[in-house]
């Protein structure tokens, strides 16, 4: 399942001028030609309550650094993900 | 953001981690956070903001518009053996309540700490009743909580 939009960008190029971004942990990384996926199915959405999270790792800012984040850092602990629709925005 | 930047202390003191997440790059975060939000809440957002261009996070977590290519404002709560415990998603035009989510969590570490053998009912606040689910419940919840309690 692609979970990754750019092929060969990885979290090591956090610090330069592409654009990372998070993917899902415990999926296959597709390697196949974008052109053949066209239309190909979005990753189901598995989110439950009382079901696992799903795992990810990601690019964060964080206090001035660039950093990565992985959820299952969390274990042991409460975790509280919140998505927002966007920097800037108003509320 | 910034509400819950302020609600940081609390929720450390809770044993929680937070991360948020909306499809920005990490320099546009950067940016908002030194421009904006540190002026909201003093030394800027305290958690991690995630980039999550292209969404591939919002979708797992049912939270991505495809049609504006962002994340709803969704929030999850999730115990320490990674399980979700609680989540919320909202259009963008409405704002957090960051007292809910707190009560909340206070709740889900209560029943956590009884081993379920606590419920928490409507509106319960830490302190106040809870119930013991069970045989002897089944029927007479009416004898030990009122909706108005």
């Amino acid at each position: 399942m692609a979970v990754s939009s750019r092929k060969g960008v990885t979290m090591a190029d956090n610090k330069g001028c592409a654009r990372p971004t998070g993917r899902v942990l415990g999926e296959e990384v597709d390697e196949t030609d974008p052109k053949e996926t066209a239309g190909k199915e979005e990753p189901k959405v598995v989110v439950k309550v009382g079901h696992k999270a799903p795992d990810f790792e990601a690019p964060a800012y964080l206090k001035g650094e660039f950093t990565n984040v992985k959820l299952s850092d969390a274990l042991g602990h409460w975790a509280m993900l919140c998505f927002y629709p966007g920097d800037f925005t108003f509320v | 953001m910034a509400a819950v930047a302020v609600a940081h202390k609390e929720l450390t003191d809770l044993d929680v981690k937070v991360m948020a997440c909306s499809v920005d790059s990490t320099f546009v975060h950067k940016i908002w956070d030194e421009e904006e939000l540190s002026k909201m809440v003093p030394g800027g957002i305290p958690f991690p903001m995630i980039a999550d261009g292209g969404g591939h996070l919002g979708r797992v977590y049912g939270v991505y518009d495809e049609n504006a290519g962002v994340n709803f404002r969704g929030r999850f709560i999730i115990d320490p053996d990674g399980v979700v415990q609680a989540m919320e998603v909202m259009t963008p035009p409405v704002g957090r309540n960051l007292k809910e989510t707190i009560r909340q969590i206070k709740a889900f570490q209560h029943v956590r700490a009884t081993k379920g053998g606590e419920a928490t009912p409507a509106g319960w606040e830490p302190g106040g009743l809870t119930l013991k689910p069970g045989p002897n419940l089944v029927g007479k919840v009416w004898k030990v909580w009122k909706p108005t309690d």
